[in-house]
């Protein structure tokens, strides 16, 4: 067996030799090469200059965008055309079906599965409590705050069970005190579940406080420069922050990448 | 003590509602006065109550069930028409940005033609029959749900799009499921725009073009000086508008309450 198939074998989801180029009178070379495996029950999150790919690096692992070259894998199988079966995406943008109820928006997917009455009663019921939804089951989302809604969305994902979650700066539009609670909720979910998280954020401080291990990527086309493990257990929260080593992790996170953010506002750094 | 002035327990929708209410009462009371005191002389108008009477009289003696039937008949198929047309026809425009761009300058100066003066060609194309002024209907009322088809759909969230991807829908399954409810609010306009505007063209065209239905019906008596009957006829005919089109609004304000937007 090659290391790298071996490698392919423990992790959870690969990417290998990635690389993402948007076609056009002026193509636009996006991505990569990305080479990264994210294992099982791993928490890893990607930080990076704005513009950088994280999001594209995060479509072509769901399977909504395909690489230009290399490929993708999931439970060691190549992901090809469409989101795997197993995989979770919550977006940064509000993605609640407004004409449905919270409790219709958490149900969505069971319903389409066809799952039983019963099981998707249980399930939603969970997930509202879960995450603290459970006053507003029969309001629309046009009743929600931000956070609220984008708790739905996560509801909605969480209720499928999925083992690989992907986060595309979901907190991005909530104010910081949120944004922690939020983080906390997030961590909950994470060692309930056991699913292995990929969150894309721009926030060092979110991806310190959440992840085992960060990758910083460079100015597009995005690469990974560093990949920092900070070493947290996995019982912990947003106190976190007050622990002597987050502040170091946060300041590798920055020394990596500001160069990379100068050179992505278009100044030498 | 109710320092706003308002009756206590009222929503500001209901105080609205109230309130329009309260003036069209009023509007009409006034008319009833001023009819009843030959400040409007009686051939010229006559009073609300005389109308409503007269109206009364004429459905319960069955002397215009014919006419009702014909320009509902006329009005649904133009109806009905005009909403499947417009909205494949949006759909399809919507989808294909170059025809698009050729037709926008189109559809956005449709209501200014005369389309009236086309109804020779329409009889010589369909017969002397209800079908040209059915044509006349969906001609009027297919652009309006074209464009709110079209608008629907350009407003469909991306991140919606990509769900139905996430969730591995077929393109039909992200249409029903996405998609339509997604666009209903602008659909619905669309709906209510479309049945306004067949009815107008509907009646329009009996008015002038046609020998029965309800256009047809007040411009004989308008030409036989049966005043009575003209007005009781132009009566139901306003009662229908506001009725179905008050209907379709409570409807629209409830969808638009869900969603936040009231």
């Amino acid at each position: 067996m090659s290391s790298n198939a071996e490698a392919d074998s423990l992790a959870h989801a690969t990417l290998r030799a990635v690389t993402r180029t948007y076609p056009g009178a002026r193509p636009v070379h996006a991505l990569g090469p990305i080479d990264v495996d994210i294992a099982r029950g791993e928490f890893f999150s990607v930080v990076g200059p704005s513009g950088c790919g994280k999001s594209t690096l995060l479509d072509v692992l769901a399977g909504l965008s395909a690489p230009t070259t290399g490929h993708v894998t999931f439970e060691s199988k190549p992901v090809a055309g469409q989101v795997p079966d197993g995989v979770g995406v919550v977006f940064q943008e509000d993605a609640s079906f407004p004409w449905l109820t919270v409790h219709d928006n958490v149900a969505f997917g069971l319903r389409r599965a066809g799952m039983e009455a019963a099981e998707t009663a249980r399930r939603v019921d969970y997930a509202i409590g879960f995450m603290g939804l459970r006053d507003f089951a029969h309001a629309y989302p046009a009743q929600l705050s931000g956070g609220m809604r984008q708790r739905v969305c996560i509801a909605r994902t969480l209720v499928l069970q999925p083992r690989l979650i992907l986060l595309d700066e979901p907190f991005g539009a909530l104010d910081q005190q949120t944004r922690l609670l939020m983080g906390d909720e997030l961590l909950r979910l994470w060692r309930e579940t056991g699913a292995s998280v990929l969150l894309i954020t721009h926030a060092l401080d979110e991806a310190a406080m959440l992840s085992d291990r960060v990758g910083v990527m460079s100015a597009r086309p995005g690469v990974f420069i560093d990949l920092v493990t900070t070493g947290w257990a996995r019982e912990r929260d947003s106190r976190i922050v007050s622990d002597p080593g987050f502040g170091v992790v946060t300041a590798r996170l920055w020394s990596s990448l500001r160069a990379e953010s100068m050179k992505a506002i278009g100044r030498e750094a | 003590m109710n320092p706003g002035g308002h009756a206590p327990g009222l929503s500001r929708a209901a105080r609205i509602g109230w309130t329009r209410t309260a003036v069209v009462v009023g509007l009409v009371l006034l008319l009833e006065l001023l009819c009843r005191t030959h400040v409007i002389k009686p051939l010229t108008m006559i009073p609300p109550s005389v109308m409503a009477v007269e109206l009364g009289r004429l459905i319960a003696a069955g002397e215009i069930t014919d006419d009702i039937l014909q320009t509902a008949s006329e009005v649904g198929t133009a109806f009905a028409v005009s909403v499947l047309a417009g909205f494949a026809l949006g759909a399809l425009v919507q989808a294909l940005p170059r025809v698009r761009r050729a037709i926008d300058p189109l559809l956005a100066s449709w209501y200014a033609v005369p389309f009236f003066v086309f109804y020779p060609l329409l009889v010589a194309l369909f017969g002397m029959n209800v079908l040209p002024l059915i044509a006349i209907g969906v001609v009027f009322a297919t652009p309006a749900m074209m464009l709110s088809t079209i608008a629907g759909l350009d407003r469909v969230p991306r991140v919606l799009r990509k769900l139905a991807r996430v969730h591995r829908m077929s393109p039909l399954q992200e249409v029903a499921l996405i998609t339509l409810p997604s666009a209903a609010p602008h659909l619905f306009t669309g709906l209510k725009l479309s049945f306004a505007y067949a009815f107008i063209g509907v009646i329009a065209g009996e008015f002038i073009l046609s020998g029965g239905g309800l256009g047809y019906g007040i411009a004989y008596a308008y030409e036989s000086f049966e005043n009575r009957k003209m007005y009781a006829l132009m009566l139901l005919v306003l009662l229908v508008a506001i009725g179905v089109n008050g209907a379709l609004h409570v409807w629209e304000a409830r969808l638009a309450r869900r969603r936040g937007h009231a």
